[in-house]
């Protein structure tokens, strides 16, 4: 049942909002054990909530366009009182004294909280296997990866733990695991989201989004969540366009590119490009106008990605100190016992490999001497992609390019090497470069039968269209692979 | 660009960052630091001269809110959450060499 249906049957006293997260809760019981998309779940707030929502029906009150929907939340998002970890040891005990912006408007809208979903530490990764908590598996073959960095959301909305679940996306962290997983994730407009309340990784990149399993549940969602936000200075002022205004209008005389540098970058397996092109036929049957644009400095986002989400998130996890909240490792016997002893010994134990990995890489690409070659350069490199964005928008209304290199890659498998983990990004980083939105659509599998994705890029505050042209293309998609732990076959 | 980031380097860094590395780790990051900073090399193709920096997607400056007074975290909740507390005040080892 899509969270649209489950909200319209709440609302009319169809179904109660309990028998729905019952019904959730349920398949949690028999899966989560396999997958692990899940920090925390919260069964009894839920159940709460659920109740709740359905006392407002029996009161004839208005429970919201979200009302009885079970949603999942990535556990870098604060929820009062209730453990938020990103996945991290050095938030061991550490419980948010607010919600944030995000939470508030689920609440407000009669959505149900289910859990807080695994994700890579502080968001940094491409499989959730970065995570202090062990790794998140995928629901379509448990020997693979989900994805991440939000793994764990786009696991939960795949195996039915969630109708919907919420996501952050630095540099691909919503749309990648969405491909993985056979869902629809998206990264809206910088801006359009409040991230009052999302643990920053890079700020100037960050940005609150949607999972689902449908485009009409992913604008939904998106819709109740947008909006200026007095509590962050970086929230949009205006009304945010509507992402569900036009999703059954279809695309006759929408004009669509095919990122060419995209479509054939570094490492892009080839069903991959396939289903691109199969995209771009379905889209151009339906009466697209498509054909092939370059962005040439795209190619190059993955470079500067990996000297500017560093530095900044070198900055912004300078706060876990072990003074305020969280971790505190006090010296050893005998050693220097003092605070910069005590600094030292908490953030080494606390954070994880890939973590202190990119602090230090951003602390040295910021450092003296170094920082107009790397971070001053990697700046410049951002403003080439969004001119070559600027000039291709002038011709076409939304590009489309691949989500991500493969499909679902096994557990461990690129654990080893950085580099190769982070080549999962280049199709998905060029928009939180340039602040634009982009959406990951199921289309087909791959030559090993896992789903694959597709994405749908438009120019800032282009949600509208990109939901048009999104739904237009999940319309046109071929049958999607079945989760193993929903009785789908084995992978081949 | 710059030459190949040393074990030295790694060690300055990571004292810089407060991250204490043992000799096995500080191996390991120096490799792996040095090939993501190599493979940041591409972008050496690129002719930046002239190009201005983007340091944040949105054209904002200075986002003021109107100056009224609203209720902020309770502070008992707040020093609740942190690991030492003396006197309703953040309590930490000693600094600057000064007796406890």
């Amino acid at each position: 049942m899509t969270a649209a249906g489950i909200a319209a049957a709440v609302r009319s006293g169809q179904r109660t909002a309990r028998s729905v997260l019952e019904e959730h809760l349920g398949r949690i019981a028999a899966a989560e054990a396999d997958v692990h998309a899940f920090n925390l779940v919260l069964h009894e707030s839920a159940r709460a909530a659920a109740d709740a929502v359905d006392a407002a029906v029996a009161a004839g009150r208005d429970p919201g366009v979200l009302a009885g929907v079970p949603v999942a939340l990535k556990d870098n998002l604060c929820t009062r009182g209730v453990p938020t970890t990103c996945s991290s040891r050095i938030l061991d005990g550490w419980t948010p004294p607010y919600d944030a912006t995000v939470v508030r408007r689920l609440a407000a809208e009669g959505a149900v909280v289910v859990g807080k979903t695994n994700l890579d530490e502080f968001a940094m990764g491409s499989s959730t296997e970065n995570s202090a908590f062990g790794a998140t598996r995928n629901p379509h073959d448990l020997g693979r990866v989900p994805g991440g960095s939000s793994g764990g959301s786009a696991a939960a909305v795949a195996a039915g733990f969630a109708a919907l679940a919420l996501g952050s996306d630095t540099g691909g962290s919503i749309r990648q695991p969405a491909a993985l997983c056979g869902v629809v994730g998206a990264k809206p407009t910088y801006g359009l989201v409040s991230r009052y309340g999302l643990i920053a990784f890079a700020s100037s990149l960050d940005q609150i989004g949607p999972f689902a399993g449908s485009v009409a549940d992913a604008a939904l969602l998106l819709d109740a969540i947008s909006g200026p936000d007095p509590l962050d200075s970086t929230s949009l002022r205006d009304a945010p366009p509507p992402a569900s205004a036009r999703l059954g209008a279809g695309v006759d005389g929408l004009r669509v590119g095919v990122v060419a540098e995209l479509a054939a970058a570094e490492g892009i397996s080839a069903d991959v490009v396939a289903r691109t092109r199969e995209a771009a036929d379905a889209l151009a049957a339906a009466g697209a106008k498509v054909d092939e644009v370059s962005v040439p400095a795209a190619v190059y986002g993955l470079s500067a990605y990996y000297l500017i989400a560093p530095a900044e998130a070198s900055s912004n996890l300078a706060r876990y100190d072990g003074v305020r909240y969280g971790l505190r490792e006090r010296g050893d016997p005998g050693g220097a016992g003092d605070i910069t002893d005590m600094y030292l010994k908490t953030r080494s134990r606390g954070f994880g490999a890939e973590v202190k990995r990119r602090i230090m890489l951003g602390t040295y690409a910021l450092s003296a001497g170094y920082y107009d070659a790397y971070y001053g350069k990697a700046q410049r490199v951002r403003t080439l992609i969004i001119r070559d964005f600027a000039a291709a928008y002038e011709r076409f209304d939304v590009l489309l390019a691949p989500t991500a290199p493969s499909t679902a890659f096994a557990l461990g498998e690129k654990t080893a090497d950085p580099i190769t983990m982070y080549l999962n990004d280049v199709c998905t980083i060029p928009s939180n470069l340039a602040g634009h939105p982009a959406i990951s659509v199921p289309f087909g599998c791959g030559d090993d039968g896992l789903p694959v994705g597709v994405q749908v890029l438009a120019p800032a505050l282009g949600e509208t269209v990109m939901f048009q042209a999104a739904a237009a293309l999940e319309a046109a998609a071929p049958p999607a692979h079945v989760p193993v732990t929903l009785g789908g076959g084995a992978s081949q | 660009m710059a030459t190949r980031i040393s074990a030295s380097d790694v060690a300055h860094v990571a004292r810089l960052a407060r991250l204490e590395l043992t000799g096995e780790e500080l191996d390991r990051f120096t490799g792996q630091l040095g090939a993501v900073l190599e493979h940041a090399r591409d972008v050496e193709a690129l002719d930046v001269a002239g190009v201005p920096p983007t340091a944040h997607p949105l054209p904002l400056v200075n986002v003021l809110r109107d100056d009224v007074v609203t209720p902020s975290l309770d502070r008992d909740e707040v020093l609740a959450q942190a690991p030492s507390v003396e006197s309703h005040r953040f309590r930490v080892p000693r600094i600057l060499g000064e007796e406890p």
